[in-house]
């Protein structure tokens, strides 16, 4: 015997519920059509066409090409030379920054001044950085007057003008995400570390180091891609064809100087390896450390 | 019992001050505590309780004054060269370390021998009765069990004094009322000194050797909480310690240090805390429990009622006089609304305080 029970009709979202879907988890829905068009359909593209070489020679052959090259292949560890100690040198240089400016009142304008090199992009500061680090520059004739110097120190077109480019745009988002992570550690912690006999150096490495690796880790990769795809100041400030000539500068040339397309797409995607094992390896690495909450209890 | 307090004679604080800025937080606050007690700082919030237990620290610089332990300044010591142990609001638990490490940290930082701390961490854990949860992180305790851990944190490394702020006001009722008894117990097992800071005067009531009220900044009333309770000495402190009914009159002597306030809606007979003369304005201050419905007729405090409560064993009204001053009473009977009512109080149980101007 059936009963006919008049079932009230549900509306898309309680269908949605009921198998445990969020209506409002909809909304990232034109994000994702975003992020395929823009990024992973082009990512596709790319893998492709690198494997298509324009010279023929089979799937591989630009790869093999890149690295049976030195002048290719030393592309990498010119970058990685650069990238790494750039990130872990402006690291270091926020962390003892960041836990000052923390106990500061008037964060804000701090901020607003370190946020500026941002907002002015890489070319500006490149060719700002020309001037002022040139032979003839303020940097160099202010250490001649003070008689530091006998002769002009060469700052740009090698190396160094990069590596000080770099550190100019890249610090300040390297130090607002270290800021924000050291102010999520809950002061009471250090105070209770004192009164357990905690001198400032112990507070540091037992209580606010293994709370903040994790954060650090983060920041390390995201700095780190930022600075291994370098192109403007290495090119503008550096020497390309030479000490700074970077797999951005390679894929470049590859591409849009002897138009070979496959070819810049096959280092692209090296370059894009690279830089997902150096950031697989930090974020293994951070598996090691505790990764919850950074509070010592109730708030 | 192995863990035990440091010995220590006394801790005086000479006049000590505190300002941030231009505003006096602390000011010319002494106090000496003896070894052993328990004192609790009972204030409502903004009085200088948390500065002065900073202080005592080392988490805050004093401005003026000086703290002496045993005759020996410690004002100038950073907070770990104090060894004070300290339990926190929010528990402050490091929370990448375990149960263990936790209580073991301060034994650490003294580099105590790895078999002794051991030994006791264990007895620590034993004395807040947490056995079993040694391996745990903070995170996957309740409320109760990381205050605990906190307790043990503190008193492991035998400190001379341990310092607690306001430890239980993140625990739900029931639990505060358990954890009181047990860190009166661990006080007393330890021998230890227990500076506890509080702004529920229950707590420090049934908690306290000894309770130092302050507002303001600077100390109204030290005394052992029976004192507290029956004699405070200003309107202010008594007004904190649960007198809530206060009526404004003229005292009229009446001889056996007793007093009459004759206020404009009654009478009211109390112990006066000041000398008054008569004829002089003064405030009467009475409990909810003490004042009563009396039958009509008699001599007391004439309201109309607003408002009752039943609490079970009796009834708790408001009511309030024809010149709109609002009390509470207590009553054996449900009262009915908008009735009025005489209200009288045992005179051994209303205190008669001078008016001071601008009260």
């Amino acid at each position: 015997m059936t009963i006919a029970v008049s079932e009230p009709r549900l509306t898309f979202r309680q269908r949605l519920a009921v198998r445990e879907i969020d209506g409002v988890s909809l909304l990232v829905v034109p994000a994702l059509l975003v992020v395929i068009a823009l990024f992973v359909y082009p990512f596709l593209y790319g893998v492709i066409l690198s494997l298509q070489p324009m010279k023929g020679g089979g799937l591989f052959a630009n790869y093999i090409a890149f690295f049976s090259d030195p002048y290719s292949y030393n592309t990498i560890l010119l970058t990685l030379n650069l990238a790494l100690p750039v990130t872990v040198f402006s690291l270091v240089l926020a962390l003892p920054i960041a836990f000052r400016v923390r106990l500061m009142k008037r964060q804000r304008i701090l901020t607003t001044i370190l946020v500026i090199p941002i907002t002015l992009g890489t070319v500006l500061v490149a060719d700002g950085l020309l001037n002022y680090l040139g032979p003839q520059g303020w940097f160099n004739r202010v250490l001649l007057a003070m008689h530091l110097i006998a002769h002009p120190l060469r700052m740009t077109h090698n190396y160094w003008g990069v590596f000080v480019s770099l550190l100019i745009t890249g610090f300040p988002f390297t130090f607002l995400m270290t800021l924000s992570y050291v102010s999520g550690v809950d002061p009471a912690l250090e105070r209770a570390g004192a009164t357990l006999g905690a001198g400032a150096a112990r507070r540091f490495w037992h209580i606010y180091m293994p709370l903040l690796v994790p954060g650090l880790a983060i920041n390390f990769c995201l700095s780190f891609v930022q600075n291994f795809s370098v192109f403007p100041s290495a090119e503008l400030l550096g020497a390309p064809a030479g000490e700074t000539r970077v797999m951005a500068i390679a894929a470049y040339e590859a591409a849009f100087q002897h138009f070979d397309y496959s070819m810049g797409s096959a280092i692209a995607i090296i370059m894009a390896i690279v830089q997902l094992v150096i950031v697989g390896l930090v974020l293994a690495g951070r598996n090691f450390f505790y990764r919850g909450s950074t509070t010592g209890g109730k708030g | 019992m192995t863990i035990a307090s440091s010995r220590f004679d006394t801790l005086a604080l000479e006049g000590i001050g505190r300002s941030f800025g231009s505003v006096n937080a602390l000011h010319d606050v002494n106090l000496t505590i003896k070894r052993g007690e328990f004192v609790a700082l009972l204030g409502p919030s903004g009085c200088g309780k948390s500065t002065t237990l900073n202080c005592i620290a080392g988490l805050l610089q004093i401005t003026t004054g000086r703290i002496m332990l045993d005759g020996k300044r410690i004002d100038t010591l950073r907070p770990e060269e104090r060894g004070f142990g300290m339990v926190f609001q929010n528990y402050a638990l490091f929370p990448h370390m375990t149960v263990r490490q936790n209580i073991g940290f301060g034994l650490k930082m003294r580099n105590v021998a790895k078999d002794e701390a051991a030994r006791r961490i264990e007895e620590a854990v034993r004395l807040v009765r947490l056995q079993g949860q040694e391996d745990k992180l903070p995170g996957q305790l309740s409320g109760g069990q990381q205050q605990r851990v906190s307790i043990a944190r503190a008193v492991v490394i035998e400190p001379p004094l341990v310092l607690m702020d306001e430890p239980l006001s993140n625990l739900d009722a029931k639990l505060r009322l358990e954890m009181r008894a047990e860190i009166r117990r661990i006080h007393n097992t330890l021998g230890a000194t227990t500076v506890y800071v509080t702004h529920d005067q229950d707590e420090a009531l049934s908690l306290a050797d000894r309770i130092v009220v302050l507002r303001d900044g600077t100390i109204r009333q030290i005394g052992r909480p029976s004192e507290l309770y029956e004699a405070p000495d200003d309107v202010e402190v008594a007004e904190f310690m649960g007198f809530r009914n206060r009526l404004e009159g003229r005292c009229v002597s009446n001889g056996a240090g007793l007093v009459r306030l004759e206020t404009d809606h009654g009478v009211l007979t109390g112990r006066a805390r000041h000398s008054l003369t008569d004829g002089a304005a003064a405030v009467a201050l009475c409990r909810t429990e003490d004042l009563c419905v009396a039958a009509t007729g008699a001599d007391g405090i004439r309201a109309t009622v607003d408002a009752v409560e039943y609490r079970g064993r009796e009834f708790v009204g408001s009511a309030h006089t024809p010149g709109g001053t609002q009390v509470t009473f207590r009553s054996e009977h449900e009262t009915e609304l908008g009735k009025d009512v005489t209200l009288v109080a045992d005179p051994q149980r209303v205190l008669i305080f001078q008016a001071r101007r601008g009260n």
